[in-house]
């Protein structure tokens, strides 16, 4: 454990490896809060498929791996993409849908072939390009995280400048623009800087599953708060989390490909999330849920014995038997849970090992709930 | 304001999203200090105008003044609420923070809103009721608060000209009420307030002016004037016939305040 540890913190490749995926896991999560908002999650996907020909052909024009060259080629494409699908949408009746599957098969099918033709000619220098596909974090390079920090850190940067700007847009488009801002320029400028969020993580996590952790931070940060600057905060946070344990098990010498280990990391975020997220979490609700159920039930259960007294015997406080009371509830269950309930309350009291009858405390509530609808107890 | 006599005027607008005009040749003169109510079927084109005169649609042809000059130059003179339906309501935010959008148009780029943004967004959710629910998220908001908070955003934009979209679109009875009020003291401001309304019972209790729209204009001015049997018949086509041809013999719909309820909901129908 003590080396492990030493490991993390004072091996120079970890280290890097850990600072790399940080950057991106902060930058892929605070854009991805846009694009979880404004219903944009499948872009990533189209965005980060459709970068693969760009790095290749980066490489083939230019015979260059440097990241900077890399990254311009993948973002280059990549926003041709985008807008290509985004033309497509508004001029053509194709759908959103069909149009993703377009442009994320055509151009990631373009990309497999070049990368596949420059495998067929295997010289020195194209090696290691096919890391693109699913990532590899271990082969990060200090230049490397620079490159992500000066792009990511300017998308950053400009995210912040112009907030108000993106929070109209992705509120309240059509308000923004009879304000007179250009809401398609900046819908242009925020579906870049989205760009560059994913391209820079290619080499890390690869372009197979890079939208995961654009999607998945933000949706899991959803969960935990209702301000749209708390939930950029924590999905860059959550991002930032899975970025590096993925980025960690898989350069501890496991072999096993980033991506899928970062993204498996952040699913497991997503899912706690669901379940316990402030609030909204599933649990929680189902919790809550349960607890209005067995206050209804128990409440009937109050009422049945005062209606029955009163009708029947036009007594209030005669003994039923539990019998006839889960006949009352159509067998649904409970009953005896409920009596026990009213018993711990004083409400009602056991005269027999299956008769129940009201207290006084309990014709009186039980009054109350058939005048008011309501026990507020 | 301005020397000009009119608040809006519109001029030949056209608006053709395919191949089939959604607006055609429109002609709208606009007075300061009105409510009108903009009616017609669905379809009509009546988002669709107040869209085009907001620039938020190109048309293909005609041209919008307000106070005499191009929108593009008065746009702090116009506020706009849209319809309700038009954003998500899960949106992370709260209603002090969609009120303050409002101030957006006059704080310009890059700037943050400031406090006194946001005393005049509080100022603004006062005048709608909704001030105790200034902190709340939008999502927990009912219809009619959610209709009131972007009413309340739109009375920040201070603006002399208003264009509302359906604003009394699933709202309670008691909220409609507010936002007539609030409706008749802005028009007491000398402001102009366009609505798109759907409800034909109540157009002569709550507007002075109505525009009468299928995709053509049929008949705009003042309520007594054009919202007649005539022009509703032409609006809305032969389904609006049989609502006055009950036993009514009286000739406009507004004249006839105790119209039973039936004609009513065969009115909201032919809507």
């Amino acid at each position: 454990m003590g080396e492990l540890i030493n490991t993390l913190l004072f091996d120079y490749t970890v280290r890097t490896v850990a600072m790399g995926a940080a950057v991106l896991g902060i930058v892929a999560g605070a854009l991805g809060t846009f694009a979880l908002l404004r219903r944009q999650s499948l872009l990533g996907d189209a965005m980060s498929h459709a970068a693969l020909p760009g790095v290749l052909l980066a490489f083939m024009l230019t015979g260059s791996k440097a990241p900077v060259v890399l990254v311009l080629g993948a973002a280059v494409a990549g926003v041709l993409g985008t807008f290509l699908l985004l033309s497509i949408i508004r001029f053509s009746r194709i759908k959103e849908d069909a149009g993703l599957g377009i442009i994320l098969s055509v151009f990631f099918g373009f990309g497999l072939v070049l990368l596949t033709f420059l495998q067929r000619n295997p010289t020195a220098a194209q090696a290691g390009l096919n890391k693109f596909l699913f990532g590899q974090a271990a082969t990060l390079l200090v230049g490397d995280v620079v490159t992500m920090a000066i792009f990511g850190g300017g998308a950053l940067a400009l995210l912040i400048l112009f907030w108000k700007e993106f929070k109209l847009l992705s509120f309240d488009r059509d308000f923004g623009s009879s304000l007179g801002y250009p809401m398609t320029v900046l819908d242009m400028l925020l579906t870049t800087l989205l760009v560059i969020g994913i391209v820079i993580g290619l080499q890390a996590v690869g372009v197979v599953l890079m939208s995961a952790l654009v999607v998945a931070p933000a949706a899991a940060a959803r969960q935990w708060t209702d301000r749209l600057s708390v939930m950029m905060v924590v999905a860059s946070f959550f991002g930032a989390i899975a970025g590096v344990a993925g980025a960690f098990i898989s350069s501890l010498g496991t072999g096993l490909s980033t991506g899928p280990v970062v993204v498996l990391a952040i699913s497991v975020i997503v899912l706690l999330s669901l379940l316990f997220g402030a609030g909204r979490g599933l649990v929680w609700t189902w919790l809550q849920q349960q607890r209005n159920r067995r206050r209804l039930r128990t409440d009937a259960v109050l009422a049945w014995l005062y209606d029955l007294g009163v009708v029947q015997h036009a007594d209030p406080r005669y003994a039923h038997n539990v019998e006839v009371l889960r006949a009352m509830s159509r067998y649904q269950g409970g009953v005896r849970n409920s009596l026990r309930a009213l018993e711990v309350d004083g409400l009602v009291h056991r005269t027999s090992p299956d008769e129940w009858a009201l207290t006084d405390k309990g014709v009186g509530r039980a009054r109350e709930l058939r005048t008011t609808g309501r026990s507020d107890s | 304001m301005t020397d000009t006599k009119y608040a809006i005027e519109v001029t030949d607008l056209t608006v053709a999203y395919q191949e089939k005009p959604v607006l055609w040749d429109i002609d709208l003169h606009v007075p300061p200090g009105i409510l009108m109510a903009i009616v017609g079927p669905n379809g009509a084109g009546k988002t669709t105008l107040i869209k085009a005169i907001l620039g938020l649609i190109k048309p293909v042809a005609g041209q919008t003044l307000i106070y005499g000059k191009p929108y593009a130059e008065q746009r702090r003179l116009v506020g706009y609420v849209p319809q309700r339906g038009s954003v998500d309501w899960d949106f992370p935010t709260s209603v002090l923070d969609v009120v303050m959008m409002g101030r957006y148009g006059e704080l310009g780029w890059f700037k943050r809103p400031r406090r006194e943004d946001r005393e005049l967004a509080l100022e603004a959710l006062a005048k709608v009721g909704m001030v105790d629910f200034a902190g709340r998220q939008i999502s927990q908001l009912s219809g009619g608060q959610q209709q009131r908070t972007f009413l309340a955003r739109a009375l920040v934009q201070d603006a002399q000209i208003y264009f509302m979209d359906e604003p009394f679109q699933g709202v309670d009875a008691t909220t409609e009420r507010a936002i007539v009020a609030l409706l008749k003291e802005l028009r007491a401001a000398g402001k102009s307030v366009l609505v798109v309304h759907h409800d034909l019972q109540t157009v002569p209790e709550y507007f002075d002016w109505a525009f009468l729209i299928n995709v053509s204009r049929i008949a705009a001015g003042p309520v007594e004037t054009v919202f007649t049997d005539e022009n509703l018949r032409r609006t809305y086509g032969g389904r609006v016939g049989f609502l006055t041809g009950n036993g009514h013999g009286d000739s406009t719909v507004h004249g006839d305040p105790a119209a039973p309820k039936p004609a009513g909901e065969a009115l909201e129908w032919a809507s």
